[in-house]
C-alpha cells in the first residue's frame, strides 16, 4: 500500500505540493488530473524520491516503510518504478543493457519483452538516443516491464504517442497494472478470485484520459496549485473538467479545504 | 633505399633535439643495456611467469595464440617470439626482416623523420628491435597478429621500430599490447612505427597499453594509405602512466582513402597525457575521422586533433569528449585547416561532468549511485568503431570494464 499524508512538498525554494493525502491499496490504480503547472509530475517525482523534490511536511509510506527521505535506488529496490515522460539519453549504454539493469538480476527474456511493445530493432540503441516521443514512451513500458516494480507511476504515457501504438501502450500499462479488460482465468481462478490476486499499484498522470479505453481506473483525483482533491470516478472528473474546466474543480474544493486554498491565486487557471 | 650511413649522422645531430610536444625527458636517467632474454617457442610461451601471462592477457595478448593469427613478443630488448600461422602474413623481428628482406629498406624511415627529435635519433642509434609485419597482396588475415612490447627490467629505456604493410588489397588486424612487469617503478619506451596501406587494402590497428605509474612512453607513428585505402587505429590506456605524448599522422596519398583514430583515455592522478591524431587528406574522396574519449580524475590529458583538408570532395570530422571527474586537468585541441574550395570538415569538443539527471534516471532503476556513475563512464567511454572486427571490438570493451576502479 502506499499512503501520503498532508504532504508538503518545495523545489527551489518554491511550495509545490501543498497538502497531498492520498492512499492506494494493492490492486488499485489511481488516475491523476490536473493543468499543466499544477504539480503532478512534482508528485511522482516525490514520490520516487528524486533530488530536489524538499519534503517539508508530512510523511510516504510504502508497504508499511517510511519511505519520505529514503534515497531513489532503496525506493526502486522495495517497488517503486516509474515511466518517465522525458527521460535523459545515456550515450554508450544499449538499451539492452539498461532493460538488463532493471531486471536486478533476475532473467529476463529482453528480445522477447521487447517484441511485445514493438521495440525489438531498437534494443541495440544507445538509451534514448534519437527516439521519437512515442519510442520513448515503449521504452519506458519495456524497462518497466523488466523492472516489475510494485507500484509504477505513469507520467503521461499517451503524448506522443499515435493512433496505432496508443492501443499498445494501453494494453501494456494494462497487463502490468493487472487491469486487462479481457475476462480471461489464468490459473482457473474465477474473476473474483482473480480480482483478489490483483497487487499492482498504479498512478497516472493524464490529460487526455485516453488511457481509461484500456484500464478501469479505481479513483481519480484532480492536483490543483499543489493541492490535491475529488477523490471520485475518473471518467466522472474527466467529462467534468471537459465541459467546465479545471476552475469549476476549485469551485468544488472550495468547502472542503477553505482554509488551504485562502491563500491561493486563482486567476491563473488554465 | 635508406641510407644507412646517412640516418645515422641524421640522428648523431638529432640526438639532443627537444620534441615538439611533451615534457622533455632526461634520458640519461635511463638504462640502455638490457640483459639478453633467451627466445621462446610457441609452446614454451606458457612457461612466462602467470604474472607476466595476465598482464599480457590484459593488453589482449594471449601466450596461448588462441584466436590470433600470429605472435610476436619482445621482452626489454630481446624479440622474445614470433609467429605466423596465417597464409600471406609474415611476422619477423626487425632486425631480421632488414636482413632478409634487402626492399624493406626501401621503407626503413620513410615516414617518420629520423631526426624529428632525441626519441626518433634515439630509435636509431640504439635500436633494441621491434616487428615487421606484412600482409601479401589480396591476403585476408581471419584472425589478428598479436604484438606485445613488455617492460621488465627496472628503469629500462626500450627502443623499438616497427613496420607494418598491408599490401594491395590485403586485409590485416593487429592487436598491440604494451605492458610493464610487476618490479618495474620507472622505465622508458620509444616506439616508431610506420604502416604502409596499399591500394584498396584494409590494416586496423588496435593498441590496449597498460604502463605502470613510472613510465614514460614516447610514440613516433606515421601511416600512409593509397587509394581506397583504410587505416584504423585506436588508441585504449587506462591504467596509470606517468608521461605519455604521442601525436600519430596519417596521410591519405589517394583518392577514397580513409583514415580513422580512436583514444580512450584515463588520466590518474600521477598521470600526464597528451595525445591526439593528425589526418592529412591530400586527394578527393578522401575521409577521416579523430575521436577521443577521454577521462580524469586527477591526472592531466591533453586530447588533440588535426584535420587537413588538401583536396576537393574530402569529408573530416573530429571529436573530443572529456569528463572531469574529481580533479585533474582535461584540455582539448581540436584543429581544422582547409586549404581548397569543396572541402567539408567539422570538430565537436566538450569537456564536462556526468549529468544529474542521468545518474537519477539509473538510480531509478535500482542502481546505487556508484553503479550509476560508473555505468555512465563506461557508457562514456565505449565507442563503438566501424570496420573493427567483433573479436577486438570485444578486446576493448574488457578493458574498459576492466578498469572501473582506475577511471574513478
Amino acid at each position: 500500500m502506499l499512503l501520503i499524508e498532508d504532504l508538503q512538498v518545495e523545489l527551489s525554494g518554491k511550495l509545490l505540493l501543498r497538502h497531498i493525502d492520498l492512499e492506494i491499496k494493492p490492486g488499485e490504480t489511481h488516475v491523476l488530473f490536473g493543468p499543466n503547472g499544477s504539480g503532478k509530475t512534482s508528485l511522482l517525482m516525490t514520490i520516487l524520491g528524486m533530488p530536489g523534490y524538499v519534503v517539508k511536511n508530512g510523511r510516504i509510506v510504502f508497504k508499511g516503510e517510511d519511505i519520505t527521505y529514503m534515497p531513489i535506488h532503496e525506493r526502486a529496490q522495495l517497488g517503486i518504478g516509474m515511466a518517465f515522460q522525458r527521460p535523459p539519453t545515456i550515450h554508450g549504454l544499449k538499451t539492452r543493457q539498461m532493460v538488463g539493469i532493471c531486471a536486478h538480476g533476475r532473467e529476463v527474456d529482453v528480445q522477447g519483452m521487447a517484441e511485445e511493445v514493438n521495440f525489438g530493432h531498437f534494443l541495440d540503441r544507445e538509451v534514448n538516443a534519437g527516439l521519437s516521443g512515442g519510442e520513448i514512451k515503449r521504452s519506458e513500458l519495456l524497462q518497466l516491464m523488466a523492472q516489475n516494480p510494485d507500484l509504477m507511476l505513469f507520467d503521461e504515457p499517451e503524448s506522443g504517442v499515435d493512433m496505432e501504438n496508443m492501443h499498445l501502450v494501453g494494453e501494456t500499462i494494462a497487463h502490468l497494472l493487472q487491469k486487462d479488460k479481457a475476462v480471461y482465468h489464468p490459473n482457473g481462478d474465477s474473476i473474483a478470485d482473480s480480482r483478489r490476486k490483483r497487487s499492482k499499484m498504479g498512478l497516472i498522470i493524464t490529460h487526455t484520459g485516453y488511457i481509461l479505453d484500456y484500464l478501469e481506473a479505481d479513483s481519480g483525483h484532480v492536483l490543483y496549485n499543489g493541492i490535491l482533491s475529488c477523490p471520485s470516478n475518473p471518467r466522472e472528473i474527466l467529462r467534468c473538467v471537459a465541459q467546465n474546466g479545471y476552475q469549476e474543480c476549485v469551485n468544488c474544493m472550495v468547502p472542503l479545504s477553505a482554509h488551504l486554498l485562502e491563500e491561493l491565486p486563482t486567476a491563473n487557471a488554465d | 633505399m635508406a641510407d644507412s650511413k646517412e640516418l645515422r649522422q641524421r640522428a648523431e645531430a638529432a640526438r639532443d633535439k627537444v620534441a615538439a610536444i611533451g615534457a622533455d625527458l632526461d634520458m640519461s636517467q635511463y638504462e640502455h643495456q638490457a640483459e639478453t632474454h633467451q627466445a621462446l617457442a610457441e609452446d614454451e610461451l606458457c612457461t612466462m611467469p602467470a604474472v607476466d601471462q595476465q598482464n599480457l592477457l590484459l593488453s589482449g595478448v594471449d601466450v596461448s595464440g588462441k584466436d590470433r593469427g600470429g605472435t610476436f613478443i619482445m621482452k626489454d630488448a630481446s624479440p622474445l617470439h614470433c609467429s605466423s600461422h596465417q597464409d600471406g602474413v609474415e611476422v619477423l623481428p626487425l632486425k631480421k626482416a632488414l636482413e632478409v628482406h634487402p626492399w624493406l629498406w626501401d621503407y626503413y624511415w620513410k615516414l617518420v623523420d629520423v631526426d624529428a627529435d632525441k626519441y626518433t635519433a634515439a630509435a636509431e642509434l640504439d635500436l633494441h628491435d621491434g616487428y615487421m609485419i606484412r600482409a601479401l597482396p589480396g591476403a585476408k588475415a581471419i584472425h589478428p597478429i598479436q604484438a606485445c612490447l613488455y617492460m621488465d627490467q627496472d628503469n629500462i629505456q626500450q627502443n623499438v621500430h616497427n613496420i607494418i604493410i598491408a599490401e594491395e588489397g590485403a586485409e590485416l588486424h593487429i592487436i598491440s599490447g604494451c605492458a610493464t612487469g610487476p618490479h618495474l617503478t620507472k622505465g622508458l619506451h620509444v616506439g616508431v612505427s610506420e604502416f604502409f596501406i596499399k591500394k584498396n587494402a584494409k590494416l586496423s590497428f588496435t593498441m590496449i597499453h597498460n604502463w605502470s605509474e613510472g613510465v614514460a612512453v614516447r610514440p613516433r607513428s606515421v601511416a600512409t594509405v593509397d587509394e581506397g585505402g583504410l587505416y584504423l587505429s585506436n588508441y585504449v590506456c587506462m591504467r596509470p602512466v606517468n608521461n605519455l605524448q604521442m601525436y600519430p599522422t596519417c596521410h591519405l596519398n589517394g583518392p577514397n582513402a580513409v583514415g580513422r583514430f580512436y583514444s580512450i583515455l584515463v588520466g590518474s592522478p600521477t598521470t600526464d597525457i597528451d595525445a591526439g591524431g593528425r589526418v592529412i587528406l591530400n586527394h578527393p574522396g578522401c575521409r577521416a575521422e579523430v575521436v577521443s574519449r577521454a577521462i580524469t580524475n586527477g591526472g592531466k590529458i591533453m586530447a588533440r586533433g588535426h584535420l587537413v583538408g588538401k583536396a576537393p570532395g574530402i569529408k573530416a570530422h573530429l571529436e573530443c569528449r572529456g569528463l572531469i571527474l574529481g580533479g585533474g586537468a582535461m584540455l582539448a585541441a581540436p584543429y581544422l585547416d582547409g586549404f581548397v574550395d569543396g572541402v567539408e570538415m567539422s570538430h565537436e569538443a566538450a569537456v564536462g561532468k556526468i549529468a544529474q539527471d542521468e545518474i537519477n534516471y539509473l538510480m531509478a532503476r535500482g542502481l546505487s549511485e556508484d553503479e550509476a556513475t560508473a555505468t555512465i563512464v563506461r557508457g562514456f567511454l565505449s565507442v563503438d568503431i566501424p570496420g573493427l572486427p567483433p573479436q577486438l571490438q570485444a578486446e576493448i570493451d574488457k578493458a574498459i570494464n576492466a578498469t572501473d576502479e582506475h577511471a574513478m
